[in-house]
């Protein structure tokens, strides 16, 4: 079994992890210090070097990201993501609610590297705690003079401001999130321009998942060195990996990429839940395909899950047991992104209405085969022709469960 | 080639874009007045941020958390999300719920005391099943915790 100290998570579970005060006792804020007596670039190209890769989804290099941002640029802006909704996923909640100044010191040095002096913070609506918490950890650094003017003496610059989201699953779409953050409906704007060319305001914006920003400190702190010694080739560092469903300890367990799955469901996990098999696991959140328990030795990382069929993801595992029914799965899940389309392009709006319409027919056993065959027509039509990727995303886990669990599908049809 | 003016034009009046960026917030702030938003409250939000009505209604409708209908005093929401189905939650719970109140989700109770609903994931899938009501969230639910909570629900009324 790994063992390994966990780094981005080493606070959650101490008492008042959330105040200023444990933060500092333990080590919080001297990333920080250390981070202004380098020169930005230095601290880009210690971040490129870790080999960080985003842990909100798409996994694009942090380091890289931030080398997008134009030098020149009078105004630049960085944006936190704490919007956290895809199914299966809630490591963001809990570093908001425990250890919010993991994130926001990540964010200081963050806005420091590319040299932005305004950072805003989008959380989503329903993190009613995570709200206080950001909030009394922002004054809580202004108080220290971790934000505002002249912060530490450096002569660096930055305020940070909250956001909270409405009930919009797409706003955590960087995209959709910047729209929300102006004030308007959550749609997606076509990329190109990427958000480090023209986001909020039309100005350059870095857009960051609250994990990624945690390793940041670790990354300054530790040294790049240490930060890519751990995990596999293209996949450094320590990962949070949510585990949930039909396992006897479900949570949160940090543990470097490449740990394999199995170890992470059967030694962290506990195992499924009276002694049962497993039948398959979602890997990386909601919109990442099914594994069956053939694959349960991949190693988790980016690389190795898009060589076995799936992808890394959120790092949300959900685990279902030989009970599990898979049709079932299947149409909740695209009954979720249903729910969440924004409506904007059609084959996203029209296409998982009549995608969940089919699989509403199957489950309820009244299907015939012709259902099940517009249905696969659909998981094999939209993928690509959509505006953002939430259309494509909600076919991943029909279009796999189809593949991999057919027979249950054609049970259910005549 | 012209660039994108930062200001666009709308009606007779410019937007400020840092009034609009308070949209959001000035929508939570009017709907605390009475549970959910009116028409006159979203005039009133336009005119105050130099919008139309239309831009406001627009923009409140697109997030699920601004109502345009009143609610009950307690607004029970249940996750219907796929960890919390795994582990005998969703329609478990807001069926078991639905049965001791009368109602379904979607609907309020005669007294306007409660409205069950079932929502998207709540970021509780490790703890599941989850709930919240109102700003409070629930988790690790069985039958003997949600009868506790309806039962102090019911007292505080
Ligand atoms: C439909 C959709 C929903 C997303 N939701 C989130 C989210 O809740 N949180 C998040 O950090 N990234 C989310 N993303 C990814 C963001 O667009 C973006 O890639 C990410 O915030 C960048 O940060 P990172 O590089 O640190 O991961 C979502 C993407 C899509 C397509
Ligand atoms: S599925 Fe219910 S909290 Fe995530």
């Amino acid at each position: 079994m790994t063992t390994w100290q966990p780094v981005l998570l080493a606070n959650v579970n101490r008492p008042n992890s959330e105040k200023i005060t444990t933060y500092l006792a333990h080590g919080g804020y001297e990333a920080l210090r250390k981070t202004l007596k380098m020169s930005p670039d230095q601290v880009i190209a210690e971040v490129k070097a870790s080999g960080l890769r985003g842990r909100g989804g798409a996994g694009f290099p942090t380091g890289a990201k931030w080398g997008f941002i134009p030098k020149d640029a009078p105004v630049k802006y960085l944006a936190v993501n704490t919007d956290e909704g895809e199914p299966g996923t809630f490591k963001d909640r809990l570093i908001v609610e425990r250890d919010p100044h993991a994130i926001l010191e990540g964010v200081i040095i963050a806005s420091y590297a590319v040299g932005a002096h305004r950072a805003f913070v989008y959380i989503r609506g329903e993190f009613f705690l995570g709200v206080k918490r950001w909030i009394k950890a922002i004054a809580d650094a202004y108080q220290y003079g971790f934000l505002g003017k002249n912060i530490l003496e450096s002569g660096f610059d930055l305020d940070v401001s909250l956001h909270r989201g409405a009930g919009a699953y797409i706003c955590g779409e960087e995209t959709a999130m910047i729209e929300s953050l102006e004030g308007k409906r959550g749609e997606p704007r076509l990329k190109p321009p990427y958000p480090a060319q023209a986001g909020i305001w039309g100005q350059p914006t870095v857009v960051q998942n609250c994990e990624t920003l945690v390793n940041i400190p670790h990354i300054i702190g530790r040294g790049a060195a240490w930060f890519a010694s751990i995990g596999t080739e293209q996949s450094r560092g320590p990962k949070i990996f949510c585990v949930s469903g039909h396992v006897n300890r479900p949570g949160n367990y940090e543990l470097p990429l490449g740990t394999p799955l199995r170890e992470i469901i059967y030694e962290h996990a506990g195992g499924v839940r009276m002694g049962r098999s497993v039948k398959a696991v979602i890997p990386g959140g909601a919109s990442t395909p099914f594994l069956t328990a053939d694959k349960l030795d991949v190693p988790m990382a980016f690389e190795t899950l898009a060589a076995a069929g799936s992808a890394l993801g959120t790092g949300a595992v959900v685990v279902m047991d030989e009970t599990t029914d898979m049709v079932e799965v299947a149409r909740r899940v695209m009954s979720f992104y249903v729910h969440e389309s924004c409506g904007r392009c059609v084959p996203c709006r029209l296409g998982g209405h009549n995608m969940l319409h089919e699989l509403d027919i199957i489950a309820s056993g009244q299907g015939k085969r012709a259902n099940l065959a517009r249905l696969e027509a659909l998981t094999r039509g939209i993928p690509g022709i959509t505006f953002c990727p939430l259309g494509t995303g909600m076919c991943e886990p029909v279009a796999s469960g189809l593949k991999l669990f057919r027979s249950e599908f054609e049970e259910r049809v005549s | 080639m012209h660039a994108e003016p930062k200001v666009k034009p709308s009606g007779a009046a410019l937007i400020d874009p840092a009034k609009e960026a308070m949209l959001l917030a000035a929508l939570y702030i009017a709907q605390e007045q009475r549970g959910y938003l009116t028409p006159e409250v979203i005039d009133r939000v336009a005119a105050r941020l130099g919008l139309t009505a239309g831009q406001v209604f627009s923009t409140a409708s697109f997030y699920t958390l601004f109502r345009t209908k009143p609610v009950g005093r307690y607004v029970i929401q249940v996750c219907s999300g796929v960890s919390c189905y795994l582990v005998d939650g969703a329609e478990k719970v807001s069926d078991y719920i639905g049965a001791k109140l009368g109602i379904r989700p979607g609907e309020t109770t005669a007294d306007g005391r409660f409205t069950l609903e079932t929502v998207q994931c709540l970021a509780s899938c490790g703890t599941a099943p989850a709930l919240r009501v109102n700003d409070q969230l629930y988790e690790n639910l069985t039958p003997a915790g949600i009868d506790a909570i309806l039962d102090r629900l019911l007292g505080e009324v």
